[in-house]
């Protein structure tokens, strides 16, 4: 295995690792947003699909690689960000950003204000929904209170906050891991790169879209 | 013109280094930046100081030897040029300068603007070669090469090694020089006997100098002076990954 441990510590490997890892969680992203437009169903319907979730052994499985993906993800990201800040020890007096974007240059920031998110966003109902509350079968109660009464009111704003920095982290992310895979030629990278403009605006919107719904326009509970 | 000069100054590799500013009269507009520098160093020889160490040789834009960041650009305010075909009509009457040695981990400053790029040349020397026989050239139309993969070939080859990319990155990346040789030799035919091999070894060399990652942001590709793409880093990472699960 020589020679795979030789790639995996190459910084070649890492970003391959970024980036598979990367696409791996976007199309998580996809189904959960799915799952979680339910909401706009009703309560039957969602908890029927929360119950769902919470049983069917395939969902077990899936949330064990979902793990293995977000912690590939998080810990080449900061090893990453560590020897990269460590590559230049001696900052420029001045400095010029132009030619980069915003997103490219912030994705360890934008990255880590997800995690804290994610982190947040885990206590509030993964650990509810799969061991506290196992028992709860109104799960959509659960939800709708947390977004219209939650932190004093303010929890649907840090969920909205949340989802705008995740769009500013995908709208680099989508296409960066292009271009790590290797794929870059001219008949496609545009398309990709509107592509990842796209899943970065409609992905985070179509999850916003659910604490502003309950906050501002749903009946309250 | 007149411009004030803030440059780095710094003795030796030990020493801390700070900026010092110079204000220089009577600046004629088509001189190079390059000669603007001489003009100073000739004044401060004259008044018994140190002149500003810079490095410089073809100044024909070829060479790749000199590069100074210039208010934040590597190789200054102008695309697709080295520094020393920048010229002072990109300045204007009375502008404050900024100019400091490209600053990586690889690239220790050994005095003012003058940088150690020699971490280059071993990741060069690590696989940045073909084999053949030396002695009579060989017939030139012997082995077909189609136009389009000899001019995106050449489009690598115009890597003149100035450094910019590093001194570019936010990483301190060198991806897109390492790129540009492994592209280039992997499009040719004269390239394959070494293909595999050639890009695990400059990988290798290039992570064991202290440089950083690529976060893609394109920094390197706009500073270039020979404007290379960042498709050849894209051909680098799929060379590195056919030459780990593919190759032979």
């Amino acid at each position: 295995m020589s020679w795979f441990s030789e790639f995996a510590r190459s910084s070649l490997g890492k970003k391959f690792f970024m980036a598979v890892s990367g696409l791996f969680l976007i199309s998580f992203l996809i189904v959960h947003l799915a799952g979680n437009l339910l909401l706009f169903q009703g309560p039957a319907e969602f908890n029927e699909y929360s119950r769902f979730m919470s049983n069917s052994p395939l969902i077990r499985f899936m949330e064990i690689l979902l793990a293995i993906g977000f912690l590939a993800h998080i810990v080449y990201a900061y090893i990453l960000a560590y020897k990269n800040r460590q590559s230049r020890p001696h900052r420029y007096a001045v400095k010029n950003n132009s030619p980069a974007s915003f997103a490219s240059r912030t994705m360890p920031f934008t990255g880590s204000f997800v995690l804290i998110y994610l982190i947040v966003h885990i206590n509030s109902f993964t650990v509810k929904h799969r061991f506290l509350e196992r028992e709860n079968t109104d799960f959509y109660r659960t939800v709708v209170e947390a977004f219209q009464y939650g932190w004093g009111g303010f929890y649907w704003l840090f969920y909205v906050i949340a989802m705008a920095i995740l769009a500013i982290h995908l709208n680099h992310g989508f296409q960066s891991a292009f271009q790590t895979l290797g794929f870059h030629h001219n008949k496609y990278t545009p398309l990709i790169k509107k592509l990842g403009s796209l899943i970065a605006l409609a992905i985070p919107a179509g999850f916003a879209s659910i604490p502003i719904y309950f906050y501002f326009f749903a009946p309250k509970i | 013109m007149k411009v004030h000069l803030k440059i780095w100054r710094q003795k030796n590799q030990q020493e801390k280094g700070h900026f010092e500013t110079y204000t220089v009269d009577e600046v004629n507009e088509h001189m190079s930046f390059l000669e603007l520098l001489d003009v100073l160093n000739e004044r401060l020889i004259k008044e018994g100081k140190d002149p500003v160490a810079f490095s410089h040789d073809c100044r024909e834009g070829i060479c790749g030897s000199c590069g100074m960041v210039i208010n934040g650009r590597p190789h200054g305010p102008d695309s697709l040029i080295a520094t020393c075909q920048l010229h002072m009509r990109q300045f204007r009457d009375g502008d404050t300068i900024v100019v400091e040695p490209f600053r990586a981990k690889a690239f220790p400053v050994l005095k003012d603007l003058v940088v150690d790029r020699s971490a280059l040349d071993r990741i060069l020397q690590a696989g940045g070669y073909i084999t053949v026989n030396t002695g009579s050239a060989p017939e030139a139309n012997s082995i077909p090469i189609p136009k389009k993969i000899a001019e995106e070939a050449f489009s690598a080859a115009t890597c003149i090694g100035c450094g910019a990319c590093v001194a570019a990155c936010k990483n301190s990346s060198a991806m897109l020089f390492v790129a540009a040789k492994v592209s280039h030799l992997a499009l040719l035919p004269q390239g394959q006997a070494e293909r595999t091999e050639r890009v695990k070894k400059m990988v290798k060399a290039m992570d064991k100098e202290g440089f950083g990652a690529c976060s893609n942001t394109g920094a390197c590709e706009a500073e270039c002076p020979k404007g290379i793409s960042l498709r050849h880093i894209a051909r680098m990472n799929r060379e590195y990954l056919r030459a780990t699960f593919i190759a032979e």
